[in-house]
């Protein structure tokens, strides 16, 4: 059980980050676009919260399987095949979790307009000195709630992982399946143990982002 | 007092509107944009500060801004803005917000941060969160921001426009003292006839997205150029016609 606790947070944490650099430059993007790209670009970042995870699960073996074309230019470098290993969990979570981590930096970017970054150009800083310096501590509540969201979400996945993963022990079997195989195998006990832990997390981590919102909201920051 | 001129030929639609600016006029010292509202006078100011881009050429002194295939972008223009809204950046103390403009601040440094401070009575508030303050305090700091750019040219976009009638008073007195103190040309937007006379040295008049008029509000002295002896006779001569002494 302390296996797949680690490779979990292993697995989120470095899903969060992944995601939250990816995340950046198309919420700002999508916040200051126009037009029909925006709305299909929108659509796509948004397409893992309807999609069974499973359909989604079931396209990433696909891309995953030795010799598809994905994989077949990373076999240069020694890379046949991600599916069944930590990597290949690491991708499919980034996809997973992509309209946790948007949603909120694109509602801080559209929410604090072109105003302080006019300003900023009219005090001499180029745009990306004036995205460091003003954009991104303008939105830094948000980047917390998003980072919480990524991170609890990931925890929270099932479908993708299990087709995706596999479970090998040490290796890609996370919390919840963990759950799952525990409940299968009639492991009362264990499985009271690690539910009743995910309960506490999963309240935690909304509680924490609700605040967040909700000071950024006091604040007329975003 | 310099006299760069500004030389502007531009065209275009923005904001569902026509706009056809044209000018060239050397700017000393304060000229005012007047013209009733939703006329361009903002659309005006923004495309020579380069917020908004219309087609077309515009010159300041010897730096092209912009022409057919140039477009200096804004922050790489010498220009200090003023917004009507102040802009003013919630994340940052007002001291944090001096020193931002000043550390970008390129070309010679006519004014200090000390003397802006001293200049716009903003020491007792530099600790003070950029968006706590009134909102005559929050105009004071955001003509700091800008006169710390070491400007070329100041354009000023309606700042008393959110001021009661005493804020406003006070703020004209100190827009008065600051362009007398700081060697900078100004260009001010205004829609007030009474803001418009009292800081003018010419009034550029905008209507229909068009400049429609340059008006010299305050002639240059007729006795410039003179020498002492030929001025101490044209006052003698006053004086014997009977004309009272200034």
């Amino acid at each position: 059980m302390t296996d797949a606790i680690w490779t979990t947070l292993k697995l989120a944490t470095l899903t969060t980050v992944t995601l939250l650099a990816i995340a950046t430059p198309l919420a700002w993007r999508l916040a200051r676009g126009r037009g029909v790209w925006r709305d299909v670009v929108g659509a796509l970042v948004a397409l893992p919260l309807v999609l069974p995870p499973t359909v989604l699960g079931f396209y990433l073996l696909l891309a995953f399987a030795p010799g598809s074309p994905l994989m077949a230019p990373l076999a240069v470098f020694g890379v046949r095949s991600l599916a069944f290993t930590f990597e290949g969990l690491v991708v499919a979570s980034v996809i997973y979790s992509l309209p946790f981590a948007v949603q909120p930096l694109r509602n801080a970017f559209e929410a604090m307009g072109e105003a302080p970054m006019e300003a900023a150009a009219m005090s001499r800083a180029s745009p990306l000195d004036a995205f460091l310096t003003i954009a991104l501590p303008m939105a830094r509540r948000s980047y917390l709630s998003a980072a919480v969201l990524v991170f609890a979400h990931t925890v929270g996945e099932f479908g993708v992982v299990l087709m995706i993963g596999g479970a090998i022990p040490g290796r890609t079997d996370v919390v919840s399946v963990k759950m799952y195989e525990l409940v299968e195998s009639s492991r009362t006990t264990q499985a009271h143990v690690l539910a009743a832990g995910l309960v506490v997390f999963a309240f935690a981590a909304l509680v924490l982002v609700y605040a967040l919102d909700r000071r950024a909201h006091d604040r007329g920051t975003r | 007092m310099t006299a760069d001129r500004l030389d502007l030929d531009i065209a275009g639609d923005a904001y569902g509107q026509s706009f056809q600016f044209r000018c060239d006029l050397p700017l000393g010292g304060v000229t005012v944009i007047s013209g009733p509202s939703g006329a361009g006078k903002s659309t005006l100011l923004r495309c020579v500060a380069g917020l908004n881009r219309l087609p077309g050429r515009i010159r300041f002194g010897d730096e092209t801004w912009q022409d057919g295939r140039l477009f200096v972008p804004p922050h790489a223009r010498q220009v200090g803005f003023v917004f009507q809204d102040t802009r003013l950046w919630p994340h940052m103390s007002v001291r944090e917000t001096l020193s931002y403009a000043r550390r970008r601040a390129r070309g010679p440094a006519r004014v200090s941060e000390a003397q802006t401070i001293a200049l716009l009575g903003l020491a007792p508030l530099l600790d003070r969160a950029a968006t706590g303050l009134s909102g005559g305090e929050q105009q004071r700091v955001a003509i700091g921001r800008a006169i710390l750019t070491q400007p070329a040219l100041m354009l000023l976009d309606e700042p008393t426009a959110g001021l009661d009638r005493d804020h406003r008073a006070e703020m004209l007195g100190l827009l008065d003292r600051l362009t007398g103190a700081l060697d900078t040309p100004v260009l001010y937007v205004t829609h007030d006839a009474v803001d418009a006379v009292r800081l003018a040295d010419r009034r550029i008049e905008v209507a229909d997205g068009r400049i429609t008029g340059v008006v010299l509000e305050r002639p240059a002295d007729p006795l410039d150029g003179l020498s002492a002896e030929a001025r101490d006779g044209l006052a003698r001569a006053a004086l014997a016609a009977g004309l009272p002494p200034i």
